[in-house]
């Protein structure tokens, strides 16, 4: 597919998610929201196409992007690992298990394997503080985990 | 006799422990049974650190039953439910034969929790069977005024639970008193705190009584709209929500005309943030809900004159509304009748970190913190030492163990420079350094913060970085004399909440603990022993050198013959701890 032809196919894309919010600026993180929900991350292309359906400055749309935690310009892997740094789970050892996960998975904290499989993030308290620590991979919730359990977690995905 | 009642606790606690796969077996046992007993779904229960729970109900009472997995409910249902026998090994409470919980529900006054645990969130029909909505057919049957209604709000003195405690009675007058075609109701459910998740288990619990309490809010106000601005984190607290709104318009709860009343519209909505901290905060909020990057704005003019689309607003947050429509049946008296002077009504605290029984919590005000964790919240975990507590997330502080009689209510609490804040207690034990809770906490608000103030934004940077130095063991004479002027900066010169309080955390660890960030900075040792770089790691006498911790060493800093004491090469040890984990001989101390 031509460059050229990418960029009109996610400007469709794009144009029907923000028409079911009638091209509102006021519902931009909705919108925003629906968007990384198809695409996983938002780059700069669909940024801009956001901005022309919904008419705003592309810069209105990074800045909400930027601003909030939630949005990523990154992709993510397969199965994105969220290791929960609320108190709780801070104090009941995050930190440990975090590392476990960076050296398992030999990568940073923000970063994807080669492979796109896996992506590590810290996220901040998930409310599941009587579980803690606690780790997320897609939806699927891990509750008490030990450094010494992530290997296995790992492998149920491998 | 009725068919036995096995209630399954579905909350994302419970979810996570793994409460959907015993629900799934427990509908797999009933149909091959033939429908033997009745099968429902509740929300948090509260008891998390007993999670999966289910609860099974039969002619002679309630009997909660603990950590059960598929093994667990099959035995149940062989014992109890076909054969009458109660599995009394595994019962955490029962109104009929107590068990080994009873402390912990016993002391507990529910209000704000009423239904939560007790009934199916996702059904509306429990929810009116345990007097919901009822509050609202009150008001508009017995056409109580708005102003009434404000001055029952304004007598039960509830204060707002989000964190501020700033009276919710005064809140509405306020905004009834400016004159708008348009004004809303907006319920902050930006639960943002770490370890704070009460607002969390009411959205998934008993959304209705929220709801229920910003339809009341509303027909005081005079509102026309409101919005319920619930974290995206929270995707099953908005599921149920959008769902309990669907249910309520269907039955004229929200809409137009509400309930038959003339002229009373008013409709709801839920919009997901983001993930910024920043947006707890009123003025930031409303940015958000607008579309707009969450940064607050400055105070006057407040919500209540100029707010959501520049229209009187009021917010108020999810433990607030759920008090709302309690107040209204049961009238102003019966709720002042808990708390102390100042401070009425119960509030919800989430007990998290090393507490032995975490989970939700619900005690009239005035109790006492030790009261909280030792008897309900069953001490410390593996029989250590309480050092602090850590009340109100990043805007709060680190109240120490010998204040653990200081009771709670919004002004006991100020005064130890803390704060209520939403009710998050996370508990510390001797493990935990407080200097390094200090960085936790600064770490989190620098990032956090919106860069909108000067001194928020740079001035928790440096405080960050002198108190990484000081973790790291590279503290210098004078850091904390820096610290604490830095902090009384920042919160003179910050717009908002977040800044203003940023500093809390390290002025209540300073004020307490000042002797630990000495010890890190003169000494140059972590007395929790827990900061990394000050560790060292020593084999004593009792090594009798079976080599364990010298393969497991990963910098090969372990030296010694087989059957003789080993040796830590200090220049090399990078301070892992393997070796004191895999040392099954005590023979490696942590100094």
């Amino acid at each position: 597919m031509s460059c050229r032809e990418k960029q009109q196919q996610i400007k469709e894309t794009v144009s029907k998610i923000c028409a079911e919010f009638n091209n509102d600026p006021n519902e931009l993180i909705a919108i925003l929201h629906k968007t990384q929900g198809h695409y996983g991350f938002l780059p700069k292309e669909v940024q801009i196409a956001v901005a022309e359906s919904v008419g705003v400055p592309a810069s209105k749309v990074f800045g909400i992007v930027t601003f909030y935690s939630y949005f990523t310009m990154e992709p993510k892997g397969k199965h994105p690992v969220s290791i929960c740094m609320g108190t709780a789970c801070y104090v009941q050892g995050a930190e440990k298990v975090l590392r476990e996960f960076e050296s398992r998975l030999e990568v940073k904290n923000g970063q994807t394997t080669d492979d796109g499989k896996f992506s590590i993030n810290t996220l901040r308290c998930i409310g599941a503080c009587g579980l803690a620590p606690v780790v997320m991979i897609g939806d699927k919730v891990y509750g008490n985990v030990k450094p010494e359990e992530v290997n296995n977690i790992i492998n149920e995905y491998s | 006799m009725d068919k036995v009642k096995v209630v399954v606790g579905l909350g994302s606690c419970g979810i996570a422990a793994g409460a959907g796969k015993v629900y799934q077996r427990l509908l797999e046992i009933n149909e091959a049974e033939g429908g033997l007993f009745e099968l429902g779904k509740t929300s948090c229960i509260g008891m998390c650190y007993k999670e999966p729970l289910v609860e099974v109900t039969d002619g002679t009472g309630t009997y909660l039953y603990g950590e059960i997995n598929d093994k667990r409910a099959e035995e149940i249902i062989e014992k109890h439910v076909k054969n009458n026998q109660v599995v009394t090994e595994l019962v955490e409470y029962s109104d009929k034969i107590g068990g080994k919980e009873q402390d912990f529900v016993d002391n507990q006054v529910k209000i704000v929790l009423r239904n939560c645990g007790k009934m199916d969130p996702e059904s509306i029909d429990e929810y009116e069977k345990r007097d919901g909505y009822k509050s609202i057919k009150k008001i508009l049957e017995n056409n109580i005024s708005e102003d009434d209604v404000i001055k029952t709000v304004l007598d039960s003195g509830i204060r707002g639970r989000g964190g501020g405690g700033f009276p919710t009675g005064m809140k509405w007058k306020f905004a009834r008193g400016y004159k708008s075609d348009e004004k809303y109701v907006i319920c902050n459910a930006d639960e943002g705190d770490p370890g704070a998740f009460m607002d969390r288990s009411v959205l998934e619990g008993d959304p209705h009584s929220v709801i229920e309490g910003m339809i009341i809010a509303a027909y005081a106000i005079n509102a026309t709209g409101g919005v319920i601005y619930c974290r995206a984190e929270y995707p099953l607290a908005v599921k149920r929500l959008n769902l309990a709104l669907e249910q309520a318009r269907k039955r004229n709860y929200l809409g137009k005309n509400i309930l038959g009343k003339e002229g009373f519209n008013f409709d709801l909505y839920v919009k997901e943030g983001a993930g910024a901290f920043v947006c707890g905060e009123e003025t930031a909020l409303i940015a958000s809900v607008e579309g707009k990057r969450g940064m607050p704005n400055k105070r006057p003019p407040f919500p209540a004159e100029a707010g959501l689309w520049g229209k009187p607003t009021n917010i108020n947050n999810v433990e607030t509304y759920a008090n709302i429509a309690w107040i209204i049946l049961h009238g102003a008296a019966d709720y002042a009748k808990y708390g102390t002077e100042k401070s009425k009504g119960t509030k919800v605290f989430a007990l998290a970190g090393k507490i032995r029984n975490s989970g939700l919590v619900e005690v009239p005000m005035g109790i006492t913190i030790n009261d909280i964790i030792f008897k309900l919240g069953g001490g410390i975990k593996e029989g250590k030492k309480f050092k602090a507590v850590q009340m109100g997330g990043p805007s709060g502080g680190c109240i120490p163990a010998e204040l653990g009689d200081t009771i709670v209510d919004y002004d006991s609490v100020n005064a130890t420079g803390a704060i209520m804040g939403s009710g998050g207690m996370v508990v510390m034990d001797e493990t935990t350094c407080m200097v390094d809770v200090a960085r936790f906490f600064l770490n989190f608000t620098q990032k956090e913060s919106c860069g909108k103030c000067t001194f928020c934004r740079i001035g928790t940077k440096r405080m960050l970085e002198i108190l990484e130095r000081i973790t790291e063991g590279k503290g210098e004479e004078g850091d904390i004399e820096k610290l604490q002027e830095l902090a009384a900066q920042i919160k003179d010169s910050s717009l908002c909440g977040l800044g203003q309080t940023a500093p809390n955390p390290v002025l209540t660890t300073i004020k307490y603990f000042r002797h630990e960030y000495e010890a890190h900075i003169k000494d140059r040792k972590c007395p929790a022993k827990s900061c990394k770089q000050l560790i060292t790691y020593m084999i004593n006498e009792k090594c009798i050198g079976c080599t364990v911790c010298a393969r497991v060493c990963p910098t090969k800093a372990i030296s010694g013959e087989r059957k003789q004491p080993h040796l830590i090469d200090q220049d090399r040890c990078i301070k892992c701890g393997a070796c004191y984990d895999a040392c099954k001989f005590s023979s490696i101390d942590k100094l």
